[in-house]
């Protein structure tokens, strides 16, 4: 085996924006399709509003939970400054799924940093292939706002070969039985954006 | 049995609980947590408990063990300075039943005060290191060290860090095995009571006992040599044997599991047999230092970053320092805003900081979410030591005579953990501070674990909450009272009237954490941009669901949480509860 076989994938947010489930919903996909897998998610401080970082490996055999700069087959951001924030883990030829939702850092409110302007286009600039989406509008009109996290892994699996089946019985192991049809229907709506 | 993907905290309970743990304790701190929290899953088979802090559960899975009971004790880095006085005696004492501290570090620092090396303790107290890397060797690993706790009557220290913790990777699961011990604690004072003539015999029997656990360790099949290029051997341990496989896929590496005592012998059979060694370990030198005292030549901490974690990018970068080429990949500085960790939307802590951050006092903090409350704009905390020292420090400014008024500020978990017994100093010691503690009751840096005022155990009995008033009132501290945080009013007024008595005061601001509760507080809160005249007081609030958008505020109605704070504070009344749909 080569380390080549091993695919990765970087998700992205702000805490509480969802990227745990998505993060567990992605990693038993890749169960589910055959391969080893390793992830590694931030808890704790790190989580109370902070930027938040997931990350998922996987393939015939993985040595580090984490991925190195430059080699995320697909970066996935709920949030779109912290795409930007990551944007170092893609592969230059690799998809980033981008959410346009605008969470402004404390930061910026206080005044100690500026919020960047134009980001669509530090988006278009920084990532050769792009599918920017509303997530949460798109959650938003399935009737659940907190699905957005959903739509945006939709996206994602299209820049990844697992197999859509894989992708239904992960969310359906992975969800509360009552979000299991919202869960599906957002993944749906996220891979209509590819 | 299926593999299961699992993080490395849920393999160490896993392999706790396939081992016959009967006795499991701990006190909850990231990256530690979800260990005692998963076990306690199988709390029909193992007693589980959330102890009022590492000290006590230490003392409490330390006594099951003598009483021939499997047991463990988890808890954080930092935990283990709680603990470190039973854990060096125990050391003397030995166990019956296996028992393992399971202690998680946090290099890089992502949610503590401080990146000490948990190995030194193992040295220091004279007791076995087990080290995994991934969540298989989590599980294995615990089995091993339950095994050699008893076949050498020693405790021994599982240590995990943030990336081994917190990554999941497949596990093939065994079935749980009964200890098959028969309980109960056999009368035998030169081996339990360590006073000096005994304990100078078991002093002697430590060192006996190291010399045949350098043998273990020298055989365990934990430690291994993989054969692969020989112009390059590398020592490692822990997460950081992951990278080294990425990174030097072609190289030789001795992998330790059983870390200490460390086996000599096969540390110089590997370098014998390699051109050049490089030690790559995460944190201090440990390792380094052991192989050089050896007289084996290595690279080490000259070309592998001692502060901070390890990753893969770091080490490539080490790699090409060593191989005299210039590190090609960097994250590079970005222009974007930071985004540090705030207080949650509808935190009951935020209106204390927000009404301390309007007095000239010195505010000492302490361990928890309200540690939150040292960045701007609440900017009111001004120092933090430990667990308990906002209490405790309080007192050593007032006898310092520093000129202003100090507040005290604490969690309830803190407060049970470290907090009671620096408030009994200030009131025996005629202190005068003004102690807060942030009651929302539960411990919720941690997500969200029970303590003694919550009102129920880790094992889901429900019990009664111990009082922290009542404990205030039998420390000696006459002034006792209780608010409502989200009462900016009633907070100012206390606070001030607490501060201005010539007397020490415990004041308990008491609201449920409303994440754990997960619900809103009262309705959405909107701006009226045409009513809002710009003053950005209520920015003043750090509340995240508060944005500026230049000219006025907007509230983030995904975020608000409804607790009315900045509808409080604004002094244009441009902030209502949202209209009804209806």
């Amino acid at each position: 085996m080569s380390l080549e076989d091993v695919q990765s994938v970087v998700l992205v947010g702000v805490g509480g924006q969802g990227i745990l489930l998505a993060s567990e919903v992605l990693a038993q996909a890749a169960v589910l399709s055959g391969h080893r897998v390793k992830t590694n998610e931030v808890h704790g401080m790190a989580q109370r509003g902070g930027s938040v970082v997931a990350q998922i490996r996987w393939g015939p055999e993985v040595y580090s939970p984490l991925v190195a700069y430059g080699t995320a087959r697909v970066l996935g951001a709920l949030e779109q400054i912290e795409a930007l924030r990551y944007a170092h883990y893609l592969d230059p030829n690799g998809l980033a799924v981008v959410s346009t939702q605008a969470i402004m850092p404390m930061t910026v409110s206080t005044g100690e940093a500026i919020y960047p302007k134009d980001v669509p286009g530090l988006l278009r600039r920084s990532f050769s292939r792009l599918i920017y989406l509303d997530a949460a509008q798109a959650a938003l009109d399935l009737g659940e706002i907190r699905a957005a996290n959903m739509v945006v892994l939709g996206a994602v699996s299209t820049g990844l070969d697992i197999a859509i089946e894989d992708w239904r019985k992960a969310i359906a192991t992975s969800v509360k039985e009552r979000f299991v049809e919202i869960n599906l229907r957002a993944f749906e709506a996220g891979r209509s954006f590819s | 049995m299926l593999a299961c993907l699992i993080s490395g905290n849920e393999a160490i309970a896993r392999g706790a609980y396939e081992a016959g743990v009967t006795v499991a304790t701990g006190y909850p701190g990231t990256p530690s947590t979800e260990i005692l929290e998963s076990l306690s899953r199988h709390k029909d088979e193992v007693y589980c408990e959330w102890s009022p802090n590492e000290k006590v559960a230490f003392e409490v899975a330390a006594a099951a063990s003598l009483a021939n009971a499997r047991s463990i004790v988890t808890m954080k880095h930092v935990g283990l300075n709680v603990a470190a006085d039973p854990l060096m005696t125990l050391s003397y004492l030995g166990v019956e039943g296996g028992f393992v501290a399971c202690v998680a570090d946090d290099p890089g620092m992502h949610s503590s005060q401080n990146e000490q090396d948990t190995r030194h303790y193992a040295r220091l107290a004279k007791v076995p290191l087990f080290e995994p890397s991934d969540s298989q060797e989590a599980r294995d690993l615990m089995l091993l060290a339950m095994e050699i706790s008893e076949e050498y009557r020693t405790l021994t220290i599982l240590r995990s860090t943030t990336r081994v913790s917190h990554s999941r990777s497949l596990v093939d699961l065994g079935e749980r095995k009964p200890a098959g011990r028969k309980i109960g604690f056999v009368k035998n004072p030169p081996r339990y009571v360590p006073i000096p003539v005994w304990g100078r015999v078991m002093r002697r029997d430590v060192e006996e006992r190291m010399g045949k656990l350098v043998r273990a360790a020298e055989t365990s099949s934990a430690n291994r040599m993989e054969w692969r290029d020989r112009s390059l051997g590398i020592i490692t341990s822990s997460i950081a044997y992951q990278y080294v496989r990425e990174v030097w896929p072609e190289a030789s590496v001795l992998k330790l599991g059983f870390s200490y005592p460390f086996p000599d012998s096969l540390l110089l059979e590997f370098a014998s047999q390699v051109d050049s060694v490089l030690v790559v370990e995460e944190l201090d030198p440990i390792l380094e230092e052991h192989v050089r005292s050896l007289g084996i030549s290595c690279r080490g901490g000259d070309v592998v970053p001692k502060v901070g974690e390890l990753s893969p990018d770091r080490l490539l970068a080490a790699r090409m320092r060593m191989e005299g080429r210039k590190p090609a990949m960097d994250a590079g500085l970005k222009a974007l805003p930071p985004r540090p960790a705030v207080l949650c939307p509808g935190c009951p802590h935020r209106g204390i900081f927000y009404v301390l951050g309007r007095m000239d006092v010195v505010v000492t903090g302490d361990i928890g979410c309200y540690s939150l409350g040292a960045f701007k704009p609440l900017d009111r905390m001004d120092t933090i030591l430990c667990m308990g020292a906002g209490v405790s420090m309080a007192q050593g400014l007032e006898k310092a005579g520093d000129p202003r008024k100090v507040v005290g500020i604490v969690g309830d978990s803190t407060f049970f953990h470290s907090g009671i017994t620096g408030l009994l100093d200030i009131a025996y010691n005629r202190g005068e501070s003004t102690i807060l503690v942030l009651d929302n009751r539960t411990t919720a840096m941690t997500g969200h674990q029970e303590n003694p005022g919550t009102g129920r155990t880790l094992m889901g009995e429900v019990v009664e909450p111990i009082s922290i008033e009542a404990i205030g009132r039998a420390c000696g501290i006459d002034r006792v009272r209780t608010i409502d945080p989200y009462d900016l009013e009633a907070v100012s007024v206390a606070v001030r009237e607490e501060v201005e008595a010539f007397a020490p005061s415990l004041i308990v601001a008491r609201a449920p954490c409303p994440l754990k509760e997960g619900r809103r507080l009262g309705a959405i809160r909107v701006v009226d941009e045409d009513a809002c005249k710009g003053c950005r007081i209520c920015i003043g609030l750090a509340c995240p669901a508060i944005e500026w958008l230049g000219e006025s505020a907007r509230i983030n109605p995904f975020l608000c949480m409804g607790c009315g704070l900045c509808q409080g504070i604004c002094p244009a009344g441009a902030i209502a509860p949202q209209e009804a749909d209806s």
